[in-house]
């Protein structure tokens, strides 16, 4: 490539920079969770894990933790459902609408998210209280999986058109039905693709809050709405900031997840 | 036929192999082999559950939404009125505020996509280029890491830098949206342009260069025409997660609203649905006609 060694120098400057300004912020915030300065003076006077103990102790974050977990094991599970039978509707066969059936995946995460929140808010109400069904952990559950089918869509899609159908049509000619070649042929091969569409699902779910803010009935706080809620309060802010931290460090999760599947990946092929 | 594929040979190993024989005849037997005689049985199978979920009820709800923007709320008993009206759209086009918060959230949305393509692109270019492949690996994942910690926690790290007594402490307001949406957004432009460069072949820019072209000339005729999808696949979501944003507008906003504001006001404060889905479908149809334009490009295979 024909680069001058100050264009290459400048690329290098720009990707260090970028990665500074995107890290620089959260290590703030890692930072802020051990001053001793209840409103993160700078530089911070001194160091303490009080409010590390104050956060382990508050019940609310704890609920809040259970109903996010809750949420999004519920909307990951549907996700991967839905999505993976949509995938296959779409890579495996050629139907009018086809086109049609991508876009309308996407539209829930396309448009924004207010939007997908009044709707599904108006319809609820609408539909489902004369039945005595009230907002509640069960239409985040439904609002939270509309937005996450695409994930796992996407991945199954990627990984069915990688594959091709030739080994299921073997295992047909080896005598396997529909059902025993699924089990025993594509689902295997399919598994690392749906671990990565789940686990892009469940990080959606677990952070949203707009969606969450519509379809969430009085009682119902997930983790994203009680920071919100005690982002405002000043005497909260030691705890919320203990909490944007242990975030922040549990990002690192899924990305090592990831990375496994993706190391396995490359062993296996 | 080749000999050496013995006919008989295949079948019995297909008959001894375990677990995959069923007894034949049976139900299950039965049902499989009708379904794969019957494609098009198994396909409205497939699409039956997600096509519900999506096809009836999230597009009923949406078009549910659209059908209230043209109703009114009673302003003594707060009741919907069901009858047909433009009032709400024509409060919309002729109030002074709305425009210029549509108008507002437009430029908020554009300028956080410009921000974030200039910043992204050297990153991606330089990350997919002239890294080496080990530290590819890294760099994705530095990329990819702070994606997954919370938006609100992201959100809230700006407010506190920039917050009087922060450690930038430029204070609230509408230039605080931009910078903390380009910064929530900024890897999910970075990504797809990334594996838009990775794909674009290295011996197209050698080729480039062999013919005498130096770096500009390069990126203006091979790189940018041919990575543009993937640039419209990012802008996809820095445009539309801008436009739609109320939230970042209440943590860091002060008090320039955005069309998310008003939205969520009119449902909450003002109790008025028809007029919050009436200001609602003014994102949705900058979205479509954005979807529209951005397909033609080949962007939502990049997504």
């Amino acid at each position: 490539m024909n680069l001058s060694r100050t264009a290459r120098a400048l690329l290098w400057a720009a990707l260090a920079g970028g990665l500074g300004v995107v890290y620089v912020p959260l290590l703030i915030v890692l930072l802020n969770s051990v001053n001793a300065d209840r409103t993160f003076g700078w530089p911070p006077p001194g160091f303490t894990m009080r409010w590390w103990a104050a956060a382990w102790e508050s019940g609310g974050v704890r609920d809040a933790l259970v109903t996010s977990l809750q949420a999004a094991v519920g909307a990951t599970a549907i996700a991967l459902l839905l999505g993976t039978m949509a995938a296959f509707a779409v890579q495996r066969y050629s139907f009018f609408g086809r086109e049609s059936v991508s876009l309308l995946i996407v539209l829930p995460i396309a448009l924004p998210g207010i939007v997908t929140g009044i709707a599904l808010n108006n319809a609820f109400r609408t539909v489902l209280e004369p039945f005595g069904v009230s907002l509640g952990l069960f239409t985040v559950i439904v609002g939270h999986a509309t937005f996450c089918v695409v994930t796992v869509f996407n991945n199954v899609l990627a990984r069915l058109r990688r594959l091709g159908a030739s080994i299921e049509e073997a295992s047909a000619d080896l005598g396997a039905d529909t059902f025993t070649t699924f089990r025993l042929v594509t689902f295997p091969m399919m598994r690392s693709a749906l671990l990565a569409g789940g686990l892009l699902a469940f990080a959606l779910s677990f952070d949203e809050i707009i969606v969450t803010t519509f379809t969430a009935g009085a009682g119902v706080r997930t983790l994203p709405i009680w920071i919100f809620e005690n982002l405002f309060r000043p005497n909260q802010a030691p705890v919320v900031n203990v909490v944007a931290a242990a975030l922040i460090i549990l990002s690192v999760v899924p990305i090592y997840v990831a990375q496994r599947i993706s190391g396995v990946e490359a062993t296996t092929h | 036929m080749d000999p050496r594929l013995d006919g008989d040979q295949g079948l019995m190993t297909a008959t001894a192999a375990p677990g995959v024989h069923a007894p034949p005849g049976g139900p299950r037997r039965r049902l499989a082999a009708f379904l794969h005689r019957h494609a098009r049985v198994r396909l409205s199978l497939l699409l039956s559950a997600p096509m519900a979920w999506l096809g009836a009820a999230y597009l009923g709800s949406l078009a549910a939404l659209f059908v209230t923007a043209f109703w009114s709320v009673d302003t003594f008993t707060g009741n919907l009125v069901k009858e047909f009206t433009w009032a709400n759209f024509r409060d919309i086009v002729t109030g002074e505020v709305y425009r210029t918060i549509a108008l507002r959230s437009l430029g908020v949305a554009v300028l956080v996509t410009l921000i974030d393509l200039v910043i992204a692109f050297p990153m991606a270019f330089a990350m997919a280029k002239l890294a080496s492949p080990r530290a590819q690996r890294w760099l994705v994942i530095a990329v990819l890491t702070p994606l997954w910690a919370s938006y609100l926690v992201k959100a809230y790290a700006w407010r506190v830098l920039l917050s009087a007594g922060g450690v930038l402490g430029w204070g609230y307001g509408l230039g605080a949206t931009v910078l903390t949406l380009s910064y929530l957004w900024l890897p999910y432009m970075i990504l797809p342009i990334y594996a838009g460069l990775e794909r674009l072949p290295n011996s197209l820019l050698d080729a480039a260069g062999d013919l005498g072209a130096r770096g500009w000339r390069t990126f203006r005729t091979v790189v940018w025409p041919l990575t543009f999808p993937a640039v419209a696949a990012g802008s996809i979501f820095t445009f539309s997660l801008s436009l739609g944003d109320y939230i970042a507008v209440k943590i860091v906003g002060g008090s320039s609203q955005l069309i998310g504001n008003v939205v969520y006001d009119n449902i909450g404060a003002a109790n008025n649905l028809p007029f919050a889905a009436a200001v609602a479908t003014v994102p949705v149809v900058i979205m479509l006609f954005y979807l529209a334009a951005v397909r033609r490009t080949g962007a939502l295979e990049n997504l």
